[in-house]
Order: structure tokens, then sequence, then C-alpha cells
């Protein structure tokens, strides 16, 4: 089963992703860790939250918005795909994730039915 | 909340807090429903909240409790079809009702329903949340977390339990002599689990299960109450008294954590390690060592550091060889590899460590943090830094992260 990490940080975290050493040491370890468990799927940490753009179209209108999608204190930061027997591996992995003791890290199970569907 | 109401609710959360296990013992030591017990309960402690400010308080709470569960557990019973099982209950209950309307005195069932808690046809890794439930009254929420589980997820799991343990014929019972060890171990497992440390004389400790540290000291008091004569539960409390007396020195005031041998002993809790220290002395006069009791010798020896200034640590590794001797676990061998280790044996302590089987530690954090520390001691400086990084990519606290961190460097 894959299960996808979406990290959750606040301003603060994303600030000290370049000035401190303890956000990448510990970044660093956490992917060796996953990598050498034999459970890493994908996934990445994105940019900033203001480097977002946001579209909807309504009623034939494009609507486009600086920032992200949702005004929140936590701000999507990058996400983890895992493969892992079930929902309690992925629980404990999750706790592990350095954002779990300074952000939020929400476990979602990916969506296989959904995407044959589509990809059929 | 006005000041009646506010004594009331203290009043009932103290009660639930020392009655609860008691109570739910009592009311399913027949029925074996232990969910429908714990229904007539909470429905008893919600009826308080509004009965006692109105009526005053009743002169034996505990009593009104059990009085007033037990009534609408029979009113469940009568509402069920009679041609279930439960007719028999019913009896059984109306029975004993009619002959104790209002009893001040009960029996304390507590034990039987501790040994259904960690019964072996249960699933173990059920047995400590069913026991935080059944006896302790804490609700899945609560449990959910301390074993990072989902709060729905954990709640199934316990309803499912609880129907086993209804329907699947297992005896509210204290285990005959010849099974009696076995079962006992159960439960004291149970119970350290729910302590969840065992870890902290290495780095990488005390990662789970915080905050139920105090609740599985006093499940410990009530089984040695209900057991005055087992060593192995004196051992298992004097194990965890010892732990327990640490605590106010494992973290700075700034939040780092503080490695065991680095503590300062002036924090501890002297009264804590005392009352550990005469429960090994009893115990040892059964002349019958055990796990737990060996840990506690190893707390112990530990503790001495606070009138010696020193640690042995080739005494504690003589305790860990026995002690694995007796069931080996990666978690003994571990902390053996780590004495060694501290008594100069480096490289015996990474023999230990490398004749554990990989699959079994590669997502086992203090197997890490302690081979990472040893490698660093022989200079294995590339190595150590690989098994530092595995270390710190498992933990979960953020302290131990940054002491790890900061050792790697």
């Amino acid at each position: 089963m894959q299960f996808a990490l979406l990290i959750y940080e606040s301003q603060e975290a994303f600030a000290s992703r370049k000035s401190d050493d303890s956000y990448t040491g510990a970044w660093r370890a956490y992917h060796k860790a996953i990598v050498e468990a034999g459970i890493f799927v994908g996934g990445d940490p994105l940019e900033l939250p203001e480097t977002g753009t946001t579209i909807r179209i309504r009623d034939g209108n494009r609507r486009v918005q600086d920032g992200p999608y949702a005004d929140a204190k936590e701000q999507l930061g990058g996400f983890t795909i895992l493969e892992l027997p079930s929902l309690d591996e992925a629980l404990q992995w999750a706790a592990r994730c350095p954002a779990a003791s300074y952000g939020a890290v929400e476990v979602r199970p990916l969506a296989p039915k959904t995407k044959q569907r589509i990809v059929e | 909340m006005s000041e009646v109401e506010d004594d009331v609710s203290r009043t009932v959360e103290r009660v639930a807090r020392e009655s609860y296990g008691r109570l739910v013992a009592y009311l399913s030591v027949h029925t074996r429903d232990l969910a429908g017990a714990e229904d007539a309960l909470s429905e008893a402690l919600v009826k308080a909240l509004t009965t006692w400010p109105r009526d005053g308080m009743p002169q034996n709470p505990e009593a009104w409790l059990l009085t007033t569960a037990r009534h609408s557990l029979i009113d469940f019973f009568r509402h069920q079809d009679v041609a279930s099982a439960s007719e028999s209950d019913l009896l059984l209950f109306g029975r004993k009702t009619s002959e104790t309307p209002m009893e001040t005195d009960y029996p304390d069932e507590r034990l039987k329903l501790l040994f259904v808690c960690a019964h072996p046809s249960i699933d173990p890794t059920m047995h400590t949340p069913l026991m935080l439930q059944a006896v302790l009254g804490l609700d899945a929420v609560r449990i959910g977390g301390a074993f990072l589980v989902s709060p729905k997820t954990m709640g199934q799991r316990l309803v499912r339990a609880k129907t086993k343990i209804r329907d699947g014929g297992i005896r509210f019972e204290v285990p005959e002599k010849s099974q009696l060890p076995q079962r006992l171990d159960a439960v004291l497992e149970a119970i350290y689990a729910t302590f969840g440390i065992g870890w902290d004389d290495l780095v990488g400790a005390d990662q789970r299960g915080r905050g139920l540290a105090e609740e599985a000291i006093w499940l410990a008091r009530v089984l040695l109450q209900l057991m005055p004569n087992e060593p192995e539960i004196q051992g298992l409390l004097a194990l965890m008294l010892h732990c327990e007396a640490r605590r106010p020195a494992r973290r700075a005031p700034d939040g780092r954590y503080i490695p065991l041998s680095e503590q300062d002993p002036r924090l501890w809790s002297s009264s804590l390690m005392e009352e550990a220290e005469q429960l090994l002395a009893e115990a040892s006069t059964h002349k019958k060592p055990g796990r737990f009791q060996l840990e506690a010798a190893i707390q112990s020896v530990h503790a001495e550091r606070r009138h010696t200034g020193r640690i042995e640590w080739t005494v504690i590794s003589q305790f860990y060889e026995q002690l694995s001797r007796m069931g080996p676990n990666i978690g003994c061998r571990t902390a053996y590899a780590a004495a060694l280790g501290e008594s100069d044996q480096v490289e015996h302590g990474l023999e230990v460590l490398n004749a554990i089987d990989m699959k079994e530690v590669v997502s086992y954090q203090p197997y890490w943090a302690v081979r990472a520390h040893l490698l660093q001691r022989i200079g294995r400086t590339a190595d150590a830094s690989k098994a530092y990084d595995q270390a710190i990519g498992l933990s979960e606290d953020p302290s131990i992260r940054a002491f790890l961190l900061k050792k790697k460097e």
C-alpha cells in the first residue's frame, strides 16, 4: 500500500531551510532511513508557499491568485510517498519525520483504484 | 460552572480514577461483557454529574455509582432477547442485586480483569490498550496517541477484543498455579509497555508512552497489592520507580536531552529510588530471580552513582549478559553492547551488535545510536557517521535528534 506523507511547515521552518544545519541534517538522516528501510517511493520538497500561483475558472472567467491555495499558518512544504503494509507502519514513519515535531504530517493513502479508472 | 458543580465534577473525577477498574471488573466478572460494563459505568458517571449537585453528594459515591451502573445493566439485559445467552447473566445479576441492594463493600475483581486483558488468546498488541481502557478508563483517542494508531482504528480494535472476550469463552479467573508464571508475565509485559521506557540508559530513550508512566506505576501497585508474593511484580515496580525517579534530570531547562550517564544525580528523586531499593530487597528474599528484577538491579547500579559518583559498567554488562541469556531480544542485546562499550570493551560490544540479524534492527533506533557511538569511540568516523544518520532518521524526539546531530559532528 502506498501512503503520501504531506508535510506542513510554518513560515519559520521555511525560513530555516537555507540557514539551519540541523534542519538539513535531520531531513537528510530521515531520507536515508526511509531509503535504507526500502520503503521510499518518491517525493520532493516544494518551493516556498509565496512562490505558488493558484488558478480557478468560474463562469468562464479565469481567476489567478498569487500565493498558495489556502491562507493558513502552516503550508504544504513537500511530500513523500512510502510503500508500507498498513496505516500503522505509516504512522510510525510519520512520527519520525522531522516535520512532525515542528509542523504537522498528514498521512493519506494514495487512491490506486481511482487512478486505474482515470488512466484506463 | 458553579462552586457545587465544580466540587462535584472533581469528586466524580477522583472516584472515576480510583474506582473505575474496580467497578468495571466487578460489573463484568459474571457477564464477561466489558463494553457493557464500561457503558453502564459511564452512564452512571454522567448521571452523577447532574444528580449530585441537585440532591447532594451521596455518602458513598462509589457504591452509588455501582448501584446506578448495575441498574442500567439490568435494564439493558431486559431489553435484549430473553432467549439469548444473557438470560443466565440477568438471573445472576438479578439475584445478586436483591441480595445486596446498596453494597458498600464488594470484592475487588481487578486481578481477574488484568489477566483477562492479557489473555493468550487475545492479540498481544492489544493487551496494553485493553488494560488502559478497562482498568484505567482511558479513551481510544489517548490510547491511540500513545501507540501511534489512529483513534478510529484503536476504537475498532478495542471493540473487537472485547467481543472476543465476551463471546470467546475467555474466563474471568486467576490462572491456576501451573499457568501462573506465563500468564503473569503477559500482564507484567503489558504494564511495562505502558511505561514505555526501558531504554533510558541509552541514547534514543523514552520516545513513546510519555505521560502513561504514572498509569503504569499505578497498575503495578494495584497488581502488587493483589499478589504481594510475586517478586517479579516487585521487580517491575522497582524498575519503573527507578526510571521515574530520574525524570526531572532527563532534560536540561532548555529542553536539551541529557543521557543517563551525564545526568545530575542531585535532581533524581531519592524517595522514589529508596522505595525501588526496598522493593528490590524484598523481591530478592524470594530467591526467584527474573527478568524484571534483573532490569531493576541494573537501574539500581545506576542509582548508586548518587552516593559513589561513579557507574559500575562492568557490573551492568554482567547483568545484561545474564538478561540476554534469559531470552535474547534486540533491546537487551543492544543495551548489553552499550554497557560493554562503556566498560572499555568496544570491540566486544560491536561483535554483539554484528551478531544481530540486520532485518531485525534496520528500523530500530537504539541499535543505530549505540552502533554509532561505539564506532566513533574507535575512530571509525565514516561508519559512525552513517550509523548516526540512521539513528537520527529514526528518532521521533527532536531533542534526541539534536543530541545525535551534535555527537555526529
